[in-house]
């Protein structure tokens, strides 16, 4: 998403650039409205595939050979760790709506919370890595049996989806801090309901993983 | 807070420079070209593997020259053995489903016409549009490269069944790596349709032009919009599969090979994965696959049909809400694929009952064209020669539907070729007369040249016959019991009507020859066509009030504003019997 709309932004004039002090937001314009609709069918999509992934386990789990394994306890953590970085993006979306100029306290508490959800985002991921670590400790790979195949499968994937708002997360800050640049703050609005998802949707994960049926 | 409204002046820049204007395009019309392109290569070799299969299985022992080229071990000296056979079946398959069938009358007239039909400048995302088709292009690569590698393209069929396509080489040859990279080309291929798909929806419910209101989107927008929701659920679950398949097969773990499977006298090292899980995600998209070609092409349809005939349909709401319909039912219907496979009979009962269903919505479309072709003075274009004989093409196929829709015939007919006359038909051929009709019809607007009427013409008897004679005898060979993907009939019970086969074979060599003729039309219509004015057809919709073809960014800093239903034909207009979707004037309805 992010590089789909940095070039309507060039192209857009800058208004009241004087000393780096830009305008946060361009607000209303149709390829806003655009981005918003992307967002969501996106997460309609990824919702779609993980229900695919859910009703295969589902399946799975029917059959005798099933073995339910206990979830490493680093899973507790990396859980509360997504939580927050729910909140930090909040708090920071939240300052930005005060800010009007990129120069000014609510842009700067903005930046901080900011660099605090990728930091705490950047914590998950490795978090996660730690639980694969300690299920191998266990003696539980990707193949011992269905339930640990799963378990490995949905936390990668659910990962790289983590990364790719860590990305967009990286990319925000990037025009945040650089003084010369405009910034969409649609942009903002978007990754952070992705981001939120991207929560929500590891709390199902986690409870699909936890709880047999 | 500090409220700039500022409109962003265009999409992207104008383009500059070689690579940007013909190969990394971010213009949506350019992007549009390329999937055609692609389609029209794959359509092409699919042929050819068509035509190669259908020679073998009539005449086994011939010696095809140069086929040894192409594979050592498929088709030593020449001759094809009958693994090959099914390698080539495989590749037809995939290839003529995924990158011609989705990618011709969805992504590339879509990508080029949605757009400018809705008055926007590009597509919502143009980077996400440019990056889905060279990942499409991508997935075309890998499984080509099936054919080059040692091991040859996968056996296993275009739907993959598990646990064979699972197992790896122990399944026969193409199994090791050819169905490796049958597995990964498709999962590459499904993101590049789901980041299409979230385009054109995004595209389509927020980049519409001043008064353009979804009633008033012309109905092949809105057939590609239905279609892209289609393929934003379908594609979504394909992808998942595919990644447990190469999971299965190179990381070790049974998703979908049982415990005890022996193949080629070897115990495979999996326990309790379930074969029917496959076939359960594979046909919840698979079914709804079948939408995805045949929807765009009722589009495509329904617009020239009412361009030619110069009136409205019976009712294009009732179109609008019998595709929504098909595209919902699709989705409950994916059962009917497995009717054989062991299931539990009263599922098949369920998946039985939604399947006739969807035959209300095909029937009412049906009735529609033809009702509104009664009594119509229609002009016999090519454009809408292909359209009438989509609709021939649909109602032959179709009817052919309500018998496999039922369990108890299905058991009976399932694996014959009259499923495979039935699909080639409603699905294969029926979808591709859609792409023909749009594309004598918007060629000029592509190109700003006219194709040649009378090879069209030719191009469409040769193929209309041609298709029923390949095709029509294939549901009574199915009904006499003849077995598909048997490699030939040559010494079995099939003998007594091997002329038949033979018959076949002899249309499917001439009507694949005549698609040349449509090639050719092509390719010189382009560079020596007659030149075309902006609105040859005299059509309403809004790519008929720009340039042929048109600019970079379509409306120039025009911005279309819409004033009528898109089908405003029989009426006394300044220009004509017709008054344009963004002309301001009032209409008078004419006689009645």
């Amino acid at each position: 998403m992010a590089s789909t709309v940095a070039p309507a932004v060039q192209s857009a004039p800058r208004l009241g650039s004087r000393n780096g002090a830009v305008p946060v937001s361009f607000v209303g314009s149709s390829a806003d409205r655009a981005s918003r609709s992307g967002i969501w069918v996106g997460i309609f999509a990824i919702s779609m595939s993980f229900a695919a992934f859910s009703s295969a386990l589902f399946v799975r789990q029917g059959t005798p050979d099933w073995t339910h394994i206990v979830m490493p306890s680093v899973l507790y953590l990396n859980t509360l760790l997504l939580l927050a970085s729910g909140v930090t993006l909040e708090i920071s979306r939240r300052s930005l709506t005060a800010a009007t100029l990129i120069e000014s306290d609510h842009a700067r508490r903005a930046r901080i919370w900011l660099l605090a959800t990728f930091a705490l985002g950047i914590a998950f991921c490795a978090g996660q890595y730690i639980a694969w670590q300690q299920l191998r400790a266990a003696g539980f790979y990707l193949a011992t049996n269905p339930n640990s195949s799963f378990f490995y499968v949905l936390t990668f994937i659910h990962v790289l989806h983590v990364l790719v708002g860590v990305a967009a997360i990286v990319y925000l800050l990037g025009r945040l801090m650089a003084s010369h640049s405009t910034f969409r703050r649609s942009l903002f609005e978007n990754t952070a309901v992705y981001w939120h998802f991207i929560g929500v949707l590891w709390i199902y994960l986690f409870l699909l993983c936890l709880v047999k049926l | 807070m500090h409220e700039t409204s500022v409109e962003p002046v265009h999409v992207h820049a104008p383009p500059q420079g070689f690579w940007r204007k013909h190969v990394f395009s971010l213009d949506h019309k350019v992007i549009g070209k390329q999937y055609y392109a692609l389609a029209l290569v794959a359509v092409f070799t699919g042929m050819f593997l068509s035509w190669l299969m259908r020679i073998h299985m009539v005449w086994p022992d011939a010696k095809i020259h140069g086929l040894e080229l192409l594979s050592k071990n498929g088709a030593p000296g020449g001759v094809m053995t009958p693994e090959y056979y099914l390698s080539l079946l495989t590749m037809h398959g995939t290839l003529m489903v995924f990158f011609v069938l989705t990618n011709a009358p969805f992504a590339a007239f879509g990508n080029y016409f949605l757009p400018i039909q809705i008055g926007a400048e590009d597509m919502a995302f143009p980077r996400f549009n440019m990056m889905s088709f060279w990942t499409t292009f991508l997935a075309w690569f890998v499984l080509m490269l099936a054919f080059v590698i040692p091991d040859g393209p996968p056996i296993a069929g275009w739907t993959e069944y598990t646990p064979l396509s699972a197992v790896g080489r122990d399944a026969g040859p193409g199994m090791q790596w050819g169905a490796s990279l049958w597995g990964i080309s498709i999962a590459i291929f499904c993101i590049a349709s789901l980041l299409g798909a979230l385009n054109f929806i995004a595209t389509t419910l927020d980049l519409r032009a001043k008064g353009m209101t979804l009633m008033r989107m012309p109905l092949c927008t809105w057939a590609w919009f239905i279609t892209s929701c289609i393929a934003l659920l379908a594609f979504a679950v394909l992808l998942p599969a595919c990644i447990l398949l190469i999971l299965d097969r190179h990381a070790g773990t049974s998703f979908f090979i049982p415990g005890g499977l022996v193949a080629s006298d070897r115990l495979q090292p999996h326990s309790g994965g379930s074969p029917l899980l496959w076939q359960h995600l594979f046909w919840f998209f698979g079914h709804p696959e079948v939408y995805i070609a045949i929807l765009p092409s009722m589009g495509i349809v329904s617009h020239i049909l009412i361009n030619s005939m110069r009136k409205p349909l019976l009712s294009a709401k009732v179109v609008i809400y019998s595709m929504m319909s098909i595209g919902f039912l699709s989705y409950m219907v994916w059962g009917h694929h497995m009717f054989v496979s062991g299931m539990n009979p009263l599922s098949s009962l369920t998946f039985s009952f939604p399947t006739l269903t969807i035959t209300i919505p095909a029937t009412i479309l049906t009735l529609i064209w033809l009702g509104s072709l009664y009594g119509a003075r229609i002009q016999l274009t090519s454009a809408s020669l292909f359209a009438i004989g989509f609709i021939s093409m649909f109602v032959s196929g179709g009817i052919s539907g309500f018998f496999l829709a039922q369990p108890s015939l299905d058991i009976y007919l399932h694996g014959t070729y009259f499923v495979v006359g039935h699909f080639h038909m409603v699905m294969g051929v029926a979808s591709l007369f859609g792409v023909f009709a749009g594309t004598y019809f918007w060629f000029p607007k592509m190109t700003g040249r006219y194709m040649n009427e009378t090879i069209g013409k030719l191009h469409f008897w040769i193929t209309f016959i041609g298709t029923y004679l390949i095709f029509m005898p294939m549901h009574y060979l199915g009904l006499i019991g003849n077995v598909r993907r048997y490699q030939s009939f040559v010494d079995d019970y099939m003998s007594p009507y091997l002329w038949l086969h033979k018959d076949m074979t002899v249309a499917a060599l001439i009507t694949g020859a005549a698609q040349f003729l449509f090639l050719y039309n092509v390719i010189y219509s382009r560079f020596k066509g007659a030149p075309a004015p902006e609105n040859p057809w005299n059509c309403t919709s809004l790519e008929w009030s720009i340039p042929s073809p048109p600019p970079w960014n379509n409306f120039g800093d025009r911005h279309p504003i819409v004033y009528h239903d898109p089908y405003q034909y029989g009426v006394k207009g300044s220009q004509g019997d017709f008054v344009m979707q963004d002309s301001p004037e009032q209409i008078i309805a004419s006689g009645d």
